[in-house]
C-alpha cells in the first residue's frame, strides 16, 4: 500500500499545483494550497507505517501550521478586499515595482 | 655537398672592416631621415598655390600611355619655376651617403680578396624574433654573391643619384625625391645583404613600398598614382608566394637563415614534391618582383615615375631582386629540376613575349620597359637552368647598359622638355615620333646610347654579348646532359624543353636587336620631327647628367670582361664565375653533373649563331624601318591588325581587368561590403545582437517584476521543477 | 492486513479522492469548490484510517474539514464571493495547457525520485508497533512521541498558533477612518 499511497499523494499534489497556477480567485488558490498540504500529510502517514510514529506526529504539526496559515492568510485577503473590492488575482499587483 | 657552413667563432673576416657592413644600409637610411625631415619641414609652409601641392595635373601630357614623366619637372606656365629651398643641401647629402656606402663596399671587397671565402661571414646585429623554435636574428651576410650585388647597387645607385641632381633640379618635391631614393637604396641593401629569408623579405617589402612611392611621385596626376598602386598590388601577389615558401621552409626544414636552410635542404630529397613546391612559390615571388609572366604588367606602367627612378629601380636593382633570390636559393632549386625547368621556360617565354611587344611601342620609355622585362626573362633562364653565375653576370651587365639606356633616354626627354617648354609646345615629349635626328644636337648621348644598344643586342666584345652568350651556351649544354635533361615537366622531356628554350632565346635576341635598333633609328637618326622652333633649343644635358652616362658607357663597353669564356685566348677568364663559386658552385655542379666542357667546335657554333642573330637583327631594322617615313605623333595614323595588338600589348591588361579586377571589385562591393559588412556585421551583430541583447534583457527584467502574484507562483513552480530536474537527471 | 476487501476499498477511496480534487479545481463557484475539497478530505481521512493512523484520521475530519474549511466558507460568505464567475481561469486555453504540462513535469519528477531508493528506517519509534498501539491506544501512541521527543516542536507550534491568532485579528480588524 505504500507505493499506491505515495502515488496518490503525488497526483493530489500535482492537481493542487495546477489549481494554484490556473485559478483566478485568491481564496480558491488558497484552498488549492490546502489540498497540497493534505497530499503531503498522506505521504507522511503512509511512510509512518514503515518508519514509525514520527510521521503521524509530523502530520499533527502540519495541520496545526495549516490552520494558523489559513487564519492569517484569510485575514490578509479580507484586508485586501476592503481596499480593492476584489479578490481577483490579476488585479492584485501591489507588489509591483 | 650543397653545404655552406658558417664557421662559428673566428672567420677570416672577423674583426676586419667587414664588421662595419651594417653601415652600408644604414648610411642611405640616414640620408632618408635627413632628406625626409627637410622635405617635411618645408612642406609645412605650403600654401594652396605651391606647385608641390598643386602638382602637375594641369597639362595634358597623358597621351595614350598615360605617362607623366615631366623630364625634369617644371612648374606649369602659370606658376613660376622655383628651385626648392633646401635643394643645395639635399644635392649633397643624397648622393654623398651613397658614395660613402659604395666606398665602404669597395673596402670590404678589397678585404675579401685576400682571404678564404669558402664560408660566409655573418654579422649578427641583434636578436630579432626569438619565439620558441623560431629564432631569427637581424644579421647581414658578407659573401661573394652579396658583395657583387652590393657593388652594383651602390655603384650604379651613386651614378643615378648624381644624374638625378641634374634631372630633378627644378622639381618642387626635390628633397622628398631624394629621401625616397635613399630609402629605396637602403632597403635594397638590406635585401642583398640579409643573412636569412625574413631579413631579405624586409628589404623585399621595403623596396616594393619605395617603388610605389617613387612611381607615384607626381601623385597629383591620377594616372601616376594608379601606376604606383598597380605596382604595389601586383607585387603583393608575388609576396604572398614568397611568404608561403618561407612558411613551408620553416615547417619542413626548421630554419630560415641561408646557412641553416642550405644544411637542411638535402633532407628534402631530390626532385621531391616538397622541394618543387617551395621553389615554385619562391618563383611566384620573383615573378611579382621581377616582372615575369603573369605579373609583369606593372613594369610598363611604372614608367610614369621619373626616369632616374626607372633606371635605378626598374632596370638595375629592384627587379633584379628576384634573380638574386633564386641565385641565393641555389641549393634549393638545384634539388628541384621540375621547378627549374618551369623557371627557365617562363623566363624564356617572357623574354620572347615582351620582345614582341617592344617592337611596336612609340614611347621611348615603354620600349625600354619591355626590354627590361625581356632581359629579366633571360636572367631567369640563366638561373633557371642552374647557371647561376651566368644569370648573375647578365644581371650585372644589364645593370650597366640598361641604366645607361634609361639615363640616356632621360637626357633626351630632358632636352625635349626644355625645347617644348621654351616654345610652349604641349606635345608628347617622350614619343619617338616627335623626335628624330637628335644625334646632331646631342652627340655624346648619341654615342653612349649606341654603345648600350650594341651591348644589349649582343654584339661581340660589348658587355651584353658575353653574358647573353653564357646563358644560351649553358642552356644548350644542359639540353645535352644534365639533371634537367633527364626529368620531364608535364610529360615533356627536359632536354626537348631546353632546346625549345634555346630557340626562344635566340628568337628573343633577334627581336631585341631589331627593336633597340629601331629605337635608335627613330630617335637619333633621320630627319627631326620636333618642329622648327624647337630645334634651336635642343641641346646636350648638363654635365652632372652626362658624366654618369659616360661612366656607364665605359662599363657597358668593358663590363663583359668580368667573365670571359674559356675560348678567349687572352685576358682573365671566368672571373665572376670563380668569384661566385663558394656560393653557387656546388649547386651548379649538381645540375651539370661531372664537369664536361663543350667541344671547341660547339662553342664556336653557338657563339657564331648568337653573333649572326644580333647582326641580322640590326640589319633587318636598318633596312626595313625607315625613319623618313615617320610623322610626328599628332599626325600619326592609327595602327591596325596585328600591329595594333602588339601596340596594345596583347590586351593583357584589359584581360586582367575583365577577368580578375572587375569580379573582385564587384564581389567586394556587393558581397563583402553590402552583404557582409553592412548586412551581417552591422545589421545582425551590432543592431540585433549587440544592442538587442541588452534591450532584451531589460525588457525581460521589467516584465518579471510585474507585481502579479500569480506570475510569481508560476515562476516559483518553474524553479522547483528546475531544481528537481537537476536531481532527477543526476 | 491487506486483502482483497482492503484493496478494493483503498482504491475506491483513492479514486474518489482524485475525482473530488479534480472537481474541486474545476468548479466555477468558490463555495462548490470548497465543498468538493471537504469531500476530498473525507476520503483522505478514510485512507488514514485504513493506514492505521486512526488518530490522524479523526483530527483530519475534526480540524481540517471541520474547522479550517469552515473558516474558508465563513470568509467566502463574509465577502459575498459565492457567485459563480464566468471567467474562472486566467490566461485562457494556453495557460491551462502550460499549467498542465508543468504539473505533469512535476509529477514525473516526483515519481522518478520517489522510485529511487528510500532512506533506511530510522530508530525513534522504530516501525509500527502494534503492541504499543494496543497498550497505549490510538491517541496515546501519537501522544507519547509528541510530548517526549518532540516536545520542543510542540511548544513552538503553540506559540505559532498564538502569534497567528493575534496576527489574524490585527490584520482583519476593521480600521476606523477618521473623517474629522
Amino acid at each position: 500500500m505504500l507505493a499506491e499511497s505515495l502515488a496518490l499523494s503525488a497526483v493530489l499534489f500535482t492537481i493542487g499545483t495546477i489549481g494554484v497556477l490556473t485559478r483566478r480567485n485568491a481564496i480558491v488558490i488558497f484552498m488549492c494550497v490546502e489540498l497540497m498540504l493534505n497530499a503531503v500529510n498522506l505521504t507522511f502517514v503512509a511512510l509512518s507505517k514503515v518508519y514509525g510514529m514520527a510521521g503521524q506526529v509530523f502530520v499533527v504539526f502540519v495541520m496545526t501550521v495549516a490552520a494558523a496559515e489559513a487564519a492569517v492568510g484569510l485575514a490578509i485577503i479580507i484586508a485586501i478586499f476592503r481596499h480593492k473590492q476584489t479578490v481577483n488575482l490579476e488585479n492584485i499587483n501591489l507588489l509591483k515595482g | 655537398m650543397l653545404l655552406q657552413e658558417a664557421t662559428t667563432g673566428a672567420h677570416a673576416l672577423s674583426g676586419s672592416i667587414a664588421e662595419w657592413v651594417w653601415l652600408i644600409p644604414v648610411l642611405p637610411f640616414l640620408g632618408f631621415l635627413i632628406n625626409g625631415w627637410l622635405s617635411m619641414s618645408s612642406a609645412a609652409h605650403v600654401g594652396p598655390k605651391d606647385p608641390s601641392a598643386a602638382g602637375h595635373g594641369h597639362d595634358a601630357h597623358g597621351g595614350a600611355e598615360g605617362h607623366s614623366d615631366h623630364g625634369g619637372a617644371h612648374g606649369d606656365d602659370h606658376h613660376p619655376v622655383v628651385r626648392h629651398k633646401y635643394a643645395g643641401i639635399v644635392s649633397v647629402i643624397g648622393p654623398a651617403v651613397l658614395l660613402l656606402s659604395f666606398g665602404l663596399t669597395v673596402a670590404i671587397f678589397m678585404a675579401m680578396l685576400g682571404v678564404d671565402r669558402e664560408a660566409p661571414f655573418v654579422r649578427t646585429l641583434f636578436s630579432w624574433i626569438p619565439a620558441g623554435d623560431l629564432h631569427i636574428d637581424a644579421a647581414l651576410q658578407v659573401d661573394p654573391l652579396s658583395m657583387v650585388m652590393t657593388l652594383v647597387v651602390t655603384g650604379v645607385g651613386t651614378l643615378i643619384h648624381l644624374f638625378s641632381v641634374g634631372y630633378m633640379q627644378d622639381d618642387p618635391g626635390y628633397p622628398r625625391y631624394f629621401a625616397y631614393l635613399n630609402l629605396f637604396v637602403s632597403f635594397m641593401l638590406v635585401l642583398v645583404l640579409g643573412a636569412s629569408y625574413p631579413v631579405l623579405f624586409v628589404g623585399w617589402e621595403g623596396v616594393g613600398l619605395c617603388s610605389y612611392l617613387l612611381i607615384g611621385f607626381w601623385f597629383s596626376d591620377k594616372a601616376n598614382a594608379d601606376a604606383g598602386k598597380k605596382a604595389f598590388v601586383v607585387n603583393r601577389i608575388g609576396d604572398f608566394g614568397f611568404l608561403i615558401a618561407m612558411f613551408m621552409m620553416f615547417a619542413n626544414l626548421g630554419a630560415l637563415d641561408f646557412v641553416g636552410v642550405a644544411a637542411a635542404a638535402p633532407g628534402m630529397g631530390f626532385n621531391s614534391v616538397l622541394a618543387t613546391t617551395i621553389c615554385l612559390f619562391l618563383f611566384l615571388g620573383c615573378a611579382g618582383k621581377s616582372a615575369q609572366i603573369p605579373l609583369y604588367i606593372w613594369l610598363p606602367d611604372a614608367m610614369a615615375g621619373p626616369t632616374p627612378v626607372s633606371a635605378l629601380i626598374h632596370a638595375a636593382t629592384m627587379v633584379t631582386a628576384g634573380v638574386y633570390l633564386i641565385a641565393r636559393s641555389a641549393f634549393l632549386f638545384s634539388l628541384a629540376p621540375a621547378a627549374q625547368l618551369t623557371v627557365a621556360f617562363v623566363g624564356a617565354l617572357t623574354a620572347l613575349f615582351a620582345a614582341t611587344i617592344g617592337l611596336k611601342q612609340w614611347d621611348i620609355k615603354r620600349v625600354l620597359a619591355y626590354s627590361t622585362v625581356s632581359q629579366l626573362g633571360y636572367m631567369f633562364v640563366g638561373v633557371g637552368v642552374g647557371a647561376y653565375a651566368a644569370g648573375v653576370f647578365h644581371l650585372v651587365t644589364h645593370a650597366f647598359f640598361k641604366a645607361l639606356l634609361f639615363l640616356g633616354s632621360g637626357s633626351v626627354i630632358f632636352a625635349m622638355h626644355r625645347a617644348y617648354h621654351a616654345t610652349h609646345n604641349h606635345d608628347d615629349a617622350q614619343d619617338m615620333r616627335n623626335m628624330g635626328g637628335l644625334r646632331r644636337y646631342m652627340p655624346i648621348t648619341f654615342v653612349l646610347m649606341w654603345i648600350a644598344t650594341l651591348a644589349i643586342a649582343g654584339i661581340p666584345f660589348f658587355a651584353g654579348f658575353f653574358s647573353k652568350d653564357e646563358i644560351l651556351g649553358a642552356v644548350f649544354a644542359r639540353a645535352h646532359e644534365s639533371t634537367l635533361a633527364q626529368v620531364t615537366l608535364l610529360g615533356i622531356p627536359g632536354s626537348t624543353l631546353l632546346y625549345v628554350i634555346y630557340a626562344m632565346g635566340l628568337a628573343a635576341a633577334l627581336l631585341t636587336a631589331i627593336y633597340m635598333t629601331r629605337m635608335m633609328l627613330y630617335t637619333f637618326h633621320g630627319p627631326n620631327r620636333s618642329g622648327e622652333k624647337e630645334q634651336s633649343h635642343l641641346a646636350e644635358a648638363p654635365w652632372i647628367m652626362t658624366g654618369p652616362l659616360v661612366i656607364l658607357g665605359v662599363l657597358s663597353l668593358f663590363g663583359g670582361w668580368l667573365n670571359l669564356p674559356d675560348l678567349i685566348p687572352f685576358g682573365p677568364v671566368g672571373l665572376l664565375e670563380h668569384w661566385l663559386e663558394p656560393v653557387v658552385g656546388a649547386a651548379t655542379a649538381v645540375v651539370t653533373g661531372p664537369a664536361e666542357a663543350h667541344s671547341v667546335i660547339t662553342e664556336v657554333y653557338l657563339i657564331g649563331a648568337a653573333v649572326l642573330i644580333a647582326i641580322l637583327g640590326i640589319v633587318i631594322a636598318v633596312v626595313r624601318l625607315k625613319p623618313t617615313r615617320l610623322v610626328p605623333k599628332a599626325q600619326a595614323p592609327d595602327e591596325h591588325g596585328f600591329e595594333r595588338v602588339l601596340r596594345e600589348k596583347y590586351y593583357v591588361d584589359e584581360l586582367y581587368d575583365r577577368v580578375i579586377v572587375r569580379p573582385t571589385v564587384w564581389i567586394s562591393r556587393n558581397v563583402l561590403s553590402t552583404g557582409v559588412d553592412q548586412g551581417i556585421i552591422d545589421k545582425l551583430l551590432v543592431t540585433w545582437v549587440g544592442a538587442g541583447i541588452p534591450r532584451l534583457f531589460g525588457w525581460f527584467g521589467s516584465r518579471l517584476q510585474s507585481g502579479q502574484v500569480g506570475t510569481y507562483a508560476w515562476v516559483l513552480l518553474i524553479g522547483v521543477i528546475a531544481v528537481l530536474g537537476a536531481f532527477t537527471l543526476r | 492486513m491487506p486483502n482483497f476487501f482492503y484493496e478494493v476499498h483503498f482504491y475506491l477511496f483513492g479514486l474518489l479522492a482524485i475525482a473530488s480534487s479534480i472537481a474541486f479545481v474545476t468548479r466555477k463557484s468558490p463555495v462548490a469548490a470548497a465543498l468538493w475539497l471537504v469531500n476530498t478530505m473525507f476520503c483522505l481521512a478514510a485512507l488514514y484510517a485504513m493506514l492505521e493512523a486512526h488518530f490522524i484520521g479523526v483530527i483530519q475530519v475534526l480540524v481540517y474539514a471541520g474547522a479550517i474549511m469552515v473558516v474558508f466558507l465563513f470568509v467566502v460568505m463574509l465577502l459575498n464571493l459565492g457567485q459563480p464567475s464566468d471567467l474562472v481561469d486566467i490566461r485562457g486555453k494556453w495557460g491551462r495547457l502550460a499549467a498542465g504540462l508543468l504539473g505533469l513535469a512535476l509529477l514525473a519528477q516526483v515519481i522518478v525520485l520517489a522510485g529511487r531508493k528510500l532512506p533506511e528506517p530510522f530508530t525513534p519509534g522504530g516501525g509500527y508497533d502494534p503492541i504499543a498501539v494496543r497498550d497505549l491506544g490510538a491517541v496515546g501512541s501519537v501522544a507519547q512521541p509528541l510530548f517526549n521527543e518532540y516536545l520542543l516542536a510542540f511548544e513552538l507550534t503553540s506559540i505559532l498558533l498564538l502569534v497567528a491568532i493575534v496576527g489574524a485579528v490585527v490584520i482583519g480588524r476593521r480600521r476606523r477612518v477618521d473623517a474629522r
